[in-house]
């Protein structure tokens, strides 16, 4: 019988079966952030613990609350980085060089075709565009993969979701997974994996994808996950060069996790996107959207740019694009966080920091804070916010706010009108 | 091993994720002691008052997908810091469900009938439940009622469950 991608990747990472379904794989990487990292480190120093497995295959940064905001989230990041200096964990990421985690560590070349990688952090999910499984697990599954380099899952069952058909002008990625999301909805993909593939995923950049991969936990997928290509080798290739002959011979490499043709899939989805509205959502789930068209004359007070989701350098292409030309509604805070310092820097090169501080933006500096309420953009009872981000729950960027998720064109065009408003009215 | 008995909160909702469980902004305590207030402070369901309703409950019993949205595992650790060390429920998401069991904690799901039942019969009414590990029973009692449901563990949640936690058994095995 064939095999699904999760599947190739557990059986050449398999270390035991301790019973059932469970197995209990080898780990590639293990990312760690300064919020769920250090109560694993202080957990392993009182179990007289403080190990790590291998110090190359761990990578760390600061990415929620960046810079400290206050005593409490200094201690934080000075446990990850005291950590990350003991043991000689080279790969660790501090303010200056720091950047959203899910952004930053792809664009170091982290993540590879067959890679397994845990992070405490659920939209690890994202990294599944590389072809990797790549989940997210609490802090005792983290400080077990920081020690010993494993983790238990359940053997994997997959979704795969097929994606046909041409984006309309003012639609992107964003917008198909809000769909995708409302179609499944916020439990459809439980203990799922979700295989992205198709026509339409193969025209999308890695960027693209990583949007995709990025809300599969949306609808409780344990990883999103999208086939090897070339488009996957050329993002890579500088990392890889001297591994690989030629780009075609890494892509030969790369394909072995591509799935069988008789790979079994627990369901199979075929999603045409051709007539896709851009999406907006309206309640406290992630799954609760509708067309933007239908939320027009929704007032918003904040539109939030960044996050794992959509703070790359497309993103903000896109967004600038909205933007160019055009001023802020007076009645609207825009806030821009660019993923990562080389996102930020190639924004000041192409001109785009430019378009949003002329605009009338504040361009922050990389990090997660406001997509989460924890620092950098908390919204005030009863304030509303339109965001690229991917969490629209009750309270999730300040207590008492809502939060319209959408696309970095929506939420460029709602900045310029006050409402909720759709891109192509400005192109 | 942690107690799994005592007095029951109902929640009737499905979907309660994990920013409803413990807000983000105080994921800046590193002592679990230091999350007790603010269990289940964003959760907005008619009737539930959260300081009153928390008091004195050992267990939970909800409906679909509890604990979706992050992976923190505050969560347990706000549940484990008031006295709550089992939730009972048709659903979970997955990186919750782990959390609960590698903190020697449990997360057990009846089928959605059972549910309905349970809370048909049971809720608004001072429940208490008792839960038999050796065969697999809860035995749930108020007013005079009294009744048992089965339920069933992996061997794996067990053994966690009984040893402690993942962490003393991963790095005695691998």
């Amino acid at each position: 019988m064939g095999k699904t991608v999760a599947e190739k990747i557990f059986d050449s990472h398999f270390v035991d079966n301790p019973s059932g379904d469970i197995h209990v794989i080898g780990l590639d990487a293990v990312f760690c952030h300064e919020i769920t990292t250090p109560v694993a480190i202080n957990d392993l120093v009182s179990r007289n613990k403080d190990r790590v497995f291998d110090p190359d295959k761990i990578k760390a940064v600061i990415d929620h609350v960046t810079p400290a905001k206050d005593s409490k989230t200094a201690m934080q990041g000075k446990i990850l980085r005291d950590w990350a200096r003991r043991h000689n964990i080279r790969d660790f990421f501090d303010i200056g060089r720091n950047g959203v985690c899910h952004a930053i560590f792809p664009e170091k070349g982290f993540v590879r075709p067959g890679y397994t990688v845990i992070m405490g952090d659920s939209h690890t999910c994202t990294h599944g565009a590389f072809c990797a499984f790549a989940a997210g697990v609490g802090t005792t599954d983290l400080e077990v993969g920081i020690l010993k380099g494993v983790c238990a899952f359940h053997y994997p069952s997959t979704i795969k979701i097929n994606i046909v058909g041409k984006m309309l002008a003012g639609v992107y990625a964003k917008d198909v997974i809000l769909s995708i999301i409302g179609r499944l909805g916020v439990n459809g993909a439980t203990n799922k994996v979700i295989e992205f593939t198709g026509p339409a995923v193969d025209a999308m950049s890695m960027e693209a994808r990583m949007t995709l991969c990025n809300m599969a936990i949306e609808a409780g997928g344990t990883c999103g996950i999208c086939h090897p290509d070339m488009t996957t080798v050329e993002y890579l290739w500088e990392f890889i060069k001297d591994k690989y002959p030629t780009k075609e011979k890494a892509f030969e490499e790369f394909k072995k996790f591509s799935p069988d043709p008789d790979a079994e899939y627990h369901d199979v989805i075929e999603y045409d996107i051709s007539r896709l509205e851009p999406m907006v959502t309206f309640g406290f789930k992630p799954d609760q959207v509708k067309p933007v068209r239908e939320m027009e004359k929704t007032k918003v007070d904040q539109v939030y740019i960044g996050s794992c989701t959509n703070g790359r350098i497309e993103d903000l292409r896109i967004a600038a694009r909205v933007l160019k030309g055009n001023k802020i509604s007076d009645s609207v805070r825009g806030i821009i966080s660019p993923a990562t310092p080389k996102v930020f820097r190639q924004a000041m090169d192409e001109g785009i920091l430019k378009t949003f501080m002329d605009a009338g933006f504040c361009v922050t500096n990389p990090t997660c804070g406001a997509c989460l309420g924890m620092s950098n953009g908390v919204l005030a009872e009863g304030e509303v916010c339109a965001s690229t981000t991917n969490r629209n729950f009750n309270g999730r960027m300040g207590k008492g706010g809502m939060v319209h998720l959408m696309s970095p064109a929506t939420a460029a065009a709602c900045a310029i009108s006050g409402y909720i408003t759709n891109s192509t009215l400005y192109k | 091993m942690k107690n799994f008995s005592g007095k029951v909160l109902f929640l009737d909702r499905s979907d309660i994720n994990t920013d409803e469980i413990i807000p983000a902004k105080y994921l800046t305590e590193i002592s679990k002691e230091a999350l007790k207030p603010y269990l289940l402070e964003d959760l907005r369901i008619d009737g539930f008052a959260q300081g009153k309703d928390i008091k004195g409950k050992s267990v939970i019993i909800t409906r679909a997908n509890f604990g979706c949205g992050s992976s923190r595992e505050h969560a347990p650790w706000a549940l484990e810091v008031n006295g709550i060390n089992m939730v009972i429920a048709e659903s979970f998401a997955r990186i919750f469900r782990q959390n609960m069991f590698n903190c020697g904690m449990m997360a057990v799901e009846l089928p959605g009938q059972s549910i309905d039942h349970l809370f048909q019969v049971f809720s608004g009414k001072e429940t208490s439940i008792e839960t038999d590990l050796e065969k697999n029973v809860f035995i749930l009692k108020a007013d005079g009622l009294e009744e048992k449901a089965g339920f069933s563990i992996s061997d794996f949640d067990r053994s966690l469950v009984v040893s402690g936690g993942w962490v003393e058994y991963a790095d005695a095995k691998y």
